[in-house]
Parts: structure tokens; C-alpha cells; sequence
């Protein structure tokens, strides 16, 4: 059914439907509302999983690696200062190989201190061994955790699914929630193998002490692991999609591909790709399209063709999809509300680039836009599509 | 799962062949505490000793499900096991949870998350093996570190200063502090106990609800004596009145072992352990440790009636 919800509170009945076994969370701005949501529906008697309330976020993620390691579905989510606290057990929850899924409200990490969204709180686990998905709007947010909890149980991996913080968590639009029934229909009951969590029937250690012998072997299967996870996550949306259509957010009529990975909006063989993840896609879109209705602009930026590619997953990279959009551009734009200080480029910039090496002459170059909450503008997308024309590409702030 | 390892022998829930050295403190506490838990149990493990010593892949001397995820978050970890097995609904008899760690783990940096726990008021037993420093890593000195201990970051020196002494701070009072948060069970105990380390474990699960349980561990390197010493240590630890064994239920206290009427001098104790070998030295400062040692223990006695 469709109604109008806040993010928060399309994630929280997602997530209510989905039923997990244990929930456990701290609350964190611009998390709150979720977290909230779900001890409500539990105080109502509106919910069966049980609530484990977390002293700080460290034990809320180490509360569900315990539970998920026991063999039962789980939910945390956080932001920012949140996700830096949990890191240590995020890298090993997913050494373990535990299903997890996570909520990432996003917002900018402190010093100094801001509660406004950016990218840069995701960007420190991108290392850590998750599928990492972005929402660019409510029912993309709805459609990832459906898509999170199918993926992950079956490629024990964990999954983040990350929805901008106030931009998504805090607005209200139109969204899909899928009851309790059609999430049956897609998800099954999660029934970890025999001697694959704790048992007293089947006793097995998890998290074993490995020697230089072992230890880059498992890591090496990790690896493996998260980038062949891109074929049951583009199969699984394929698979969502027939079951419960409502929920996929609606393919744009300008759309030209849209899976589990990426979403191409724009014309064929575009000149430029302005490249961006999450509610930053929304508002990129927006500009696009109105250079394509507005000829004098248009001419005035001296554009000829612009595309929008959006990253759907950023961890496992999907390079050969990207690869398929930006093969015969000119100019590649990447926005992005992360920075990996000190790098040449920010954090989506940098796999682009090594996406694009060798394999296109498209010059690809580095925007850092809207950290700390600051407004992204039309006008400034307007500017990016100016600055991507010029000699050179060495990363760029774009603050106004 | 590919670092899920099998248990090596179904005779034992601890099993030999572990990598821990001869005369191990924490492993022949960790053996009798787990027998004395029994098959049903589910264990989360802090990274230390015990966790290195047992579970190099692809082997695992663990007989009951087990795991480790990292040096703090044993407690947490515990809890999410706790949650997940009371989701699955009750199967018979209940499956018990034991949450161990050493005391680097307990005392210092997994404390919040210990607290955490226990404010839930989940059933958890908390066992901490305490061997009184970071043996794991080359003994280190921890808050459980006790005074006049020389530790690698702590070490005894030829100067005047209260440097000099090795440690010069008191051990953290963990008992006082878990009863502070009301639980129904809080026990101490040494190695040098075995059959007390059993009582103990048993009357901890049949209370509902978290319990801890502390047990003085010697560690053979890090405390510098010969192997077979382990239990005698363990022993003088209590009967000097330095490591009283302790038992509350519901907040008050219901049982100690009383020390010898004819009470073993700290020196004893002391003199056995290359850890304290410098204040046994013919200097002034030296001297005044061992005798505020003493007190500490004359203390022990009087505050909890050992005598």
C-alpha cells in the first residue's frame, strides 16, 4: 500500500515486516527516528523480535554479531560518530562471515562536530568487508533492505544500506512498504546450515585465532567472496522485482538501466556522465534535465549530451557496469559528499578512475561537494559541468 | 563459513592439546569452569590467552560452541547470544551462556560493556580469569595489577622514587562494583580451589539472571615461578588474605574461606613470584611495600571475617 512516510518510518515498518529475531541500537542523530519507530511497534505489541538496548554503539554491533552468529536474522542502525564506534566490530563481523544488516543514516564525522549529512561516515568502513548500498530515495531505502536481507544470508556477508541523514531519514514522500505477507514471499525463514552457528547440537568455534599460514587465504576468499556477491545482488533485485513490484522504486522514463548496481539516466552514449550516490542523484537529475528543457542554458554550458550514472552499490564495486556507461564519454564528472584526506581523489572518484584506466579516454575528474550538510545547488552542478571541460583533473571543492 | 572450526575431542569441553604453557593458571580454571557449566552451554570469548591458546585454525579444543569476536566485547557479544537463544524459545533444558575474558578484558577495556550487560540484567555468567596484567601481550600492567607489582610498563627500577616499586597503584575493586549493580550472585576465588570454582560456577547458573565470578589465575611467565607452583600460589594468594574467596548472593555476603588461624605473612606469598623479587631487597622503600602489603591483606581479613 502506498502512503506518505517519513524515510525513518519506511525503514522502521520495513524492517518491522522483514522481522528480525534481535534488534539491538544506540541512538545516534540522524538515526533516531528508526530506532524509535522499532521500540514502538515493540511497546505495542505490534512486533515479535526482541530489543536489545545497547549501552553504545560498540555493543549494539557486537549485540547482533552475537545474536547473527547464534543463527538468527538481526537489525542495527547508526550515523556518523556511530559507525566510527562500531568499526572494529564491523571489520569483524564481516571476517565471520555474519549476515548483518545495518542502517547507516549518514552524516559527517566530528572534528568539528556536525549532525548534517555527508558521505564520510561510510566511507571509513569501505574497507571493512560489507556490501555497501546506497538509497536515493524512500523507496529505493525500502527496496535495499529487502534486497540486504536476500543477499546477505545467502552469501554470508553483511550489508549497509546507507539513506541520507534528515534527507531521507526526515522527509516525507510516497513510498511502498511491503507487508508481512509479501515479505514472506520473497524472503524465507533464515535457516543457517547445521555446525554454521552456535549450537549446543553441533558444536563449532567461530572466530578463530589464524597464522600466517591461514590468514591471507581467508581474507583472500573475502574478497572473493564481496565481489561475486554482485551476481546474486543484481539475480535477487531481478527476483524482488517479480515478487513484489510496489516496492522497487519506480524506473524514470529516461532510465536506461537499472539494477541492483547502477542506474543510467540519460541519453545514449552520453558525452558527459555526471557520476553520484544517494539523495545527491535526485537533485543531479533535476539539473540535467532542466539544461535538456532550457536550449539557452544548454548552449551557455555548451553541453551536447549529459547523462546521470548512479552507484546503487559502491561495495562490491561494479566496474564493468560503470565501465558500460562512461566507455565512450568525454568527460566524467564524479560528485561526491566523502574525502579521503590527503588522497588525489575522493573515495567514488578513486575507483572510477581505476575503473576508466585503459579502457576509455574519458577524462574523469573529482568533485567534493555538500560535506557537513552543506546545500548542493542546481547552480553548482551547473558549474561542475563548466569546471569538467577545463584542462587538467585534480580533485576539486565545490562549495558554492 | 570458512574460519568456523570442529571441535578436536567430544570427551572434554576443554580440551588438551591446547598452545598453553605448562602450568597454566587460566587454563585449568577455564577447564573447570566449563565442566562444571556443562554441554549446554554457548561461550563468548575476549581475546587473550585462552582464546589464542585454543583456537589456532584449523583446530579448536573447544567442546561447546564458542566464540570469539574481540577483546572487548565478550560481554556484548554474550548478550546477542543470550537474545538470539531465548528468540528460539526454550528446547528442553535452558542453554546457558558464559561470557570469559581475562582481566585486561574485564577490569579495563571491555568494563562499559560489562556494565551494559549486566544492567540488562540478562542471564550471563561473567567468569574473569585474572592474572593481574596483559600476560597475553608480555605482561603489561592492567588496573588489576596489584601494588608492588613489576610489570612490563610498570617496571621495578634502581631509582628512589615510588617509581621504583613496580606498580603503585590498588587493584580496581571489581566485586564491589558488580555489586553495585545488584546482582544476585558475585563470587572470588583463586585456582588454588578447584572444587570451590565448581560450587561457584553451579551456584551461578541456578541464580537467575547475571552473575560474576573472578578467579585469580597465576601465570607461570609473567609471574615468574616454576610450573608446578600454580595451585600453592593460587592457594597463598587466599589463605595470606591478599585474594579472599568471597561469595554474595543477593547483594550480601553469605560465605568466605577463612584464612589459617596461624595466617601465612604476605612474604610468603610474595617471595614465591620473580614479579615481587625486588621488594625483597634490603632497602627502605622495599621494606615499607612489604609492609603496606600486609596491611592490605590485615585489611582483607577484617573487612570480610576471614578470621
Amino acid at each position: 500500500m502506498r502512503q506518505i512516510l517519513e524515510g525513518s518510518q519506511a525503514i522502521a515498518q520495513t524492517i518491522k515486516n522483514i522481522n528480525p529475531a534481535v534488534i539491538s541500537a544506540y541512538p545516534i542523530t540522524p538515526q533516531t527516528h528508526i530506532v524509535e519507530d522499532l521500540a514502538k511497534f515493540k511497546a505495542d505489541d505490534k512486533a515479535k523480535y526482541t530489543y536489545v538496548r545497547a549501552e553504545s554503539e560498540f555493543a549494539a554491533a557486537s549485540i547482533v554479531a552475537g545474536s547473527s552468529a547464534t543463527g538468527v536474522r538481526v537489525y542495527t542502525a547508526t550515523s556518523s560518530q556511530g559507525i566510527l564506534l562500531m568499526t572494529e566490530v564491523l571489520y569483524n563481523i564481516a571476517g565471520m562471515r555474519l549476515p548483518v544488516v545495518l542502517t547507516c543514516a549518514n552524516r559527517g564525522v566530528s572534528a568539528p562536530i556536525t549532525i548534517w549529512n555527508d558521505h564520510q561516515d561510510a566511507m571509513s568502513i569501505r574497507d571493512a568487508g560489507w556490501i555497501i548500498l546506497f538509497a536515493e530515495n524512500h523507496q529505493e531505502a525500502v527496496e535495499q533492505h529487502l534486497l540486504a536481507y536476500k543477499v546477505s544470508e545467502q552469501v554470508g556477508l553483511p550489508v549497509m544500506v546507507n539513506v541520507d541523514g534528515f534527507v531521507l531519514t526526515h522527509t516525507y514522500e510516497g513510498v511502498s512498504v511491503p507487508s508481512t505477507n509479501q515479505v514472506k514471499n520473497y524472503l524465507p525463514d533464515y535457516k543457517p546450515a547445521k555446525g554454521a552457528f552456535l549450537d549446543t547440537d553441533n558444536p563449532a568455534s567461530f572466530g578463530a585465532f589464524a597464522a600466517p599460514a591461514y590468514y591471507m587465504e581467508i581474507r583472500e576468499e573475502l574478497h572473493d567472496a564481496l565481489v561475486d556477491s554482485q551476481k546474486v545482488l543484481k539475480r535477487e533485485y531481478e527476483n524482488l522485482k517479480q515478487a513484489i513490484p510496489e516496492v522497487i522504486k519506480q524506473s524514470e522514463k529516461k532510465a536506461q538501466v537499472n539494477n541492483a548496481l547502477i542506474e543510467y539516466y540519460g541519453p545514449k552514449n552520453p558525452t558527459t556522465v555526471l557520476v553520484a550516490m544517494g539523495s545527491l542523484v535526485g537533485t543531479v537529475k533535476d539539473a540535467v534535465d532542466e539544461i535538456e528543457n532550457n536550449a539557452g542554458l544548454k548552449a551557455k554550458l555548451n553541453i551536447n549530451s549529459v547523462g546521470v550514472l548512479k552507484i546503487k552499490t559502491f561495495r562490491p564495486f561494479p566496474e564493468k557496469e560503470v565501465l558500460k556507461i562512461i566507455q565512450k564519454a568525454k568527460f566524467v564528472a564524479v560528485l561526491e559528499k566523502a574525502v579521503s584526506l590527503g588522497a588525489t581523489d575522493g573515495p567514488l572518484a578513486l575507483d572510477m578512475k581505476a575503473t576508466a584506466k585503459n579502457e576509455t579516454l574519458a577524462k574523469v575528474q573529482s568533485f567534493i561537494v555538500g560535506l557537513g550538510g552543506k546545500d548542493i545547488t542546481k547552480k553548482m552542478i551547473d558549474k561542475i559541468l563548466v569546471e569538467i571541460k577545463k584542462p587538467g583533473d585534480k580533485m576539486k571543492f565545490i562549495n558554492k | 563459513m570458512p574460519t568456523t572450526t570442529k571441535p578436536k575431542s567430544k570427551k572434554h569441553l576443554l580440551a588438551s592439546g591446547h598452545r598453553a604453557c605448562a602450568g597454566c593458571g587460566q587454563l585449568i580454571a577455564a577447564r573447570t569452569v566449563i565442566e562444571a557449566m556443562g554441554p549446554n552451554t554457548v561461550i563468548a570469548n575476549g581475546t587473550g590467552c585462552l582464546e589464542v591458546t585454543t583456537s589456532p585454525y584449523p583446530e579448536s579444543s573447544w567442546g561447546v560452541p564458542w566464540i570469539h569476536s574481540l577483546f572487548e566485547n565478550a560481554a556484548a557479544v554474550a548478550s546477542g547470544v543470550r537474545a538470539a537463544l531465548d528468540s528460539k524459545g526454550v528446547k528442553g533444558k535452558k542453554t546457558r551462556v558464559l561470557a570469559q575474558g581475562g582481566d585486561g578484558g574485564t577490569f579495563d577495556i571491555g568494563f562499559g560493556l560489562i556494565s551494559g550487560m549486566w544492567e540488562r540484567g540478562e542471564d550471563i555468567t561473567y567468569v574473569c580469569y585474572d592474572n593481574e596484567a596483559y600476560a597475553n601481550t608480555g605482561m603489561q600492567a592492567s588496573t588489576a595489577t596489584p601494588w608492588g607489582s613489576s610489570t612490563t610498563t610498570t617496571p621495578s627500577g634502581s631509582g628512589k622514587s615510588i617509581d621504583a616499586i613496580g606498580s603503585h597503584l590498588r587493584k580496581k575493586d571489581i566485586v564491589a562494583i558488580a555489586l553495585a549493580h545488584r546482582l544476585n550472585y558475585v563470587a572470588q576465588t583463586t585456582v588454588g580451589y578447584l572444587e570451590d570454582i565448581k560450587a561457584k560456577v553451579k551456584k551461578a547458573i541456578e541464580t537467575p539472571g547475571p552473575s560474576y565470578i573472578q578467579i585469580m589465575v597465576p601465570c607461570v611467565p609473567g609471574w615468574k615461578f616454576p610450573p608446578d607452583q600454580t595451585l600453592q600460589i593460587g592457594k597463598l594468594a587466599a589463605q595470606t588474605g591478599l585474594y579472599p574467596l568471597l561469595e554474595y548472593e543477593n547483594g550480601e555476603l553469605t560465605n568466605v574461606m577463612k584464612v589459617p588461624t596461624k595466617t601465612p605473612k604476605v612474604d610468603n606469598y610474595l617471595k614465591a613470584q620473580g614479579r615481587f623479587k625486588h621488594l625483597l631487597e634490603n632497602n627502605k622503600l622495599a621494606k615499607e611495600q612489604i609492609k603496606y602489603i600486609q596491611q592490605i591483606a590485615n585489611d582483607n581479613i577484617k573487612k570480610y571475617g576471614l578470621k
